[in-house]
């Protein structure tokens, strides 16, 4: 078999970077379009947080920075998983999401500057009066989740604590994980597949407890005085089915290069079948925390759904959702031809990533902007941006090493996998 | 199968030398009745050239009239026949109807695929199987030839049969039973 390399060329390079770039100026037209609207000093009067253009740029880095982080450590973990299940048919493409970790320091940056920076418009918690005597009770009572071992309300040490713990040990052990695999391609033998297993299944248990409590810590404590106990189930649906789209729309795209021969019609179907079966998993968590909620009819629960259903502003990202997420690979993907050929998962891999973009959207945006919330060229813009860059690092991580590991001792098993 | 038909039985030991058996059989114009082996061969289905089986169509089918039986059922008793609030909801709160129509959709689609299953398999429970060689369900792999429908005749076949693998070759007929 040939060695096969990803070539990331100068004019690809260049490509991406016309890609950021249109992006940013796309963002800048939308916040110049934003303040010509000229609307944003009346809400002011309101009382409390006035409105600022830049409280929606905002919003929109923190739900690129869960989106592109998720996708990242998800990647990791998809890895992860190939080998803790001793799966051989991933042999030939677990390069590309082992490559999306590589994303993991830039993401984890972005968000601890993020927070750090602005993570007071953003969360209503951080609200320093809230935790004195006229404060919230409620709040009071979640006070230590974010800020032990302080007092409430001065420095969240914890949450940030958290968020550093996490990145920190997702990433030593993708470096770990990304170390052995490549030394594996120089001397072979099967010793680094069993101390790879070893540390994928570490990884996955932490991965276990730390996704969800990022889910609570990024995306749910956005609306603090509400809760869900399938938030983090949630979160880590949408990350998961985004990732396998994601591997899935890669290794069809870089098929089309002419490169990954490895790969077959069988390959893609099971990564058809992930993507298919696991929109409907989403689904069944979207739907699973929506029926209960909607059923017991609790007013501090519905309060969520309120805010995004029966709300004019959200109304139609909240169809749109399940239209992007469920309806279209449910009915496109349903069919085996459809899961085997390229044509269909080019054409539909990308709407269930942009779907779910538009799903940590309604996460976030109902939360911090309320009826200021919108969607234009800023959202866009900012969403190329992101997308451009976490691109850019994938394909330079990918280009870094074999495309295929070449002495996988599975590797074979993958060749001649047939379903 | 029609009555009085004679079969020439090809038992094959190994499933790689059944693989080429078949497509070597059919490569020289000989129609295979059927092949009977006692675990999943890989690519059998291509050997054969079988046309893909059109059950995920019959789910689909049955899944749909799941949905639209659940969803019929459920909005003329609640919504149409007897109209009720419940739990403050509307009069057609259909997120409460989803689970009822998912598990009507499942159950339907399952039971119609495997009722379907049994229908064109003939697996009636007062059926009788018709087993060309009871070992195929041991240790060997039975390739069956139906004679009135080939042009070669029993001794060509026979010697086919022989040059390409099968390690014996029996004739049967299912009026003998």
């Amino acid at each position: 078999m040939v060695e096969e390399k990803f070539d990331f060329t100068a004019r690809a390079k260049k490509n991406l970077f016309l890609v950021i770039a249109a992006g940013i100026l796309l963002a800048v037209v939308g916040v110049f379009l934003m303040n010509m609207g000229g609307h944003h000093g009346e809400v002011a009067a309101e009382g409390g947080h006035a409105f600022h253009w830049y409280n929606r740029l905002y919003a929109n880095i923190w739900i690129n920075n869960i989106f592109f982080s998720g996708i990242a450590v998800v990647g990791v973990l998809f890895f992860a998983i190939q080998y803790a299940a001793q799966a051989g048919w991933s042999a030939g493409i677990k390069r590309i999401p082992l490559a999306f970790g590589s994303w993991l320091p830039i993401g984890g940056l972005l968000m601890l500057v993020s927070f750090l920076a602005f993570g007071h418009d953003l969360f209503h918690w951080m609200d320093g009066t809230l935790y004195g005597e006229e404060g919230d009770a409620i709040l009071k009572g979640k006070a230590a989740f974010f800020y032990w071992p302080l007092e409430g309300g001065t420095f969240p040490l914890f949450y940030v604590a958290r968020m550093v713990l996490f990145f920190g040990v997702w990433y030593l052990l993708f470096t770990q994980l990304r170390k052995m695999a490549l030394t594996e391609d120089e001397i072979g033998g099967t010793d680094l597949w069993y101390k790879m297993r070893k540390l994928s299944a570490i990884f996955i248990i932490f991965f276990g407890v730390s996704s969800s409590v990022s889910a609570w810590d990024w995306v749910m404590s956005i609306d603090p005085h509400w809760f869900s106990t399938m938030m983090g189930w949630y979160v880590f649906a949408s990350w998961w089915v985004t990732t396998l789209a994601l591997i899935t729309l890669i290794v069809v795209l870089l098929k089309d290069q002419g490169l990954l021969s490895v790969v077959n019609s069988n390959h893609l179907h099971d990564l058809g079948k992930f993507v298919f079966a696991f929109s409907v998993f989403w689904t069944y968590i979207w739907f699973s925390q929506f029926l209960l909620i909607y059923y017991a009819n609790i007013p501090e629960e519905t309060i969520y759904f309120v805010s995004r259903w029966k709300n004019d502003h959200y109304a139609p990202f909240f169809f749109v959702n399940l239209l992007l997420n469920f309806f279209l690979p449910f009915l496109i993907l349903m069919t085996r031809d459809a899961k085997r050929h390229a044509r269909f998962l080019k054409v539909i891999t990308p709407v269930v990533i942009f779907g779910h973009w538009i799903d940590f959207y309604l996460m976030v945006t109902p939360g911090t902007l309320r009826e200021n919330g919108g969607f234009g060229l800023l959202e866009i813009g900012l969403l190329t941006v992101y997308a451009g860059a976490f691109i850019y690092v994938v394909l330079n991580a990918l280009s870094k090493s074999a495309l295929v590991a070449k002495n996988h001792p599975m590797l074979k098993e993958s060749l001649h996998h047939h379903i | 199968m029609a009555k009085g038909s004679n079969f020439l039985i090809g038992v094959f030991e190994d499933e790689d030398v059944l693989l080429s058996a078949i497509r070597s059989v059919r490569g020289s114009g000989v129609k295979i009745h059927e092949v009977y082996s006692p675990f999943p061969v890989h690519g059998i289905e291509d050997a054969l050239g079988y046309r893909r089986s059109r059950l995920s169509v019959v789910a689909f089918l049955f899944g749909l009239l799941g949905t639209t039986l659940a969803l019929t059922m459920q909005i003329g008793m609640m919504t149409i026949d007897w109209p009720m609030i419940i739990g403050g909801k509307d009069y057609l709160p259909i997120p409460a109807f989803i689970p009822v129509t998912f598990e009507l959709t499942v159950l339907l689609a399952s039971f119609g695929m495997v009722g379907t299953f049994m229908v064109i398999s003939n697996l009636k429970p007062w059926g009788k199987a018709k087993m060309f060689d009871i070992r195929s369900t041991d240790d060997k792999h039975i390739m069956a030839i139906e004679l009135s429908s080939n042009k070669m005749s029993e001794g060509e076949i026979d010697t086919l049969l022989k040059s390409n693998g099968a390690s014996e070759v029996n004739k049967k007929n299912f009026d003998e039973l």
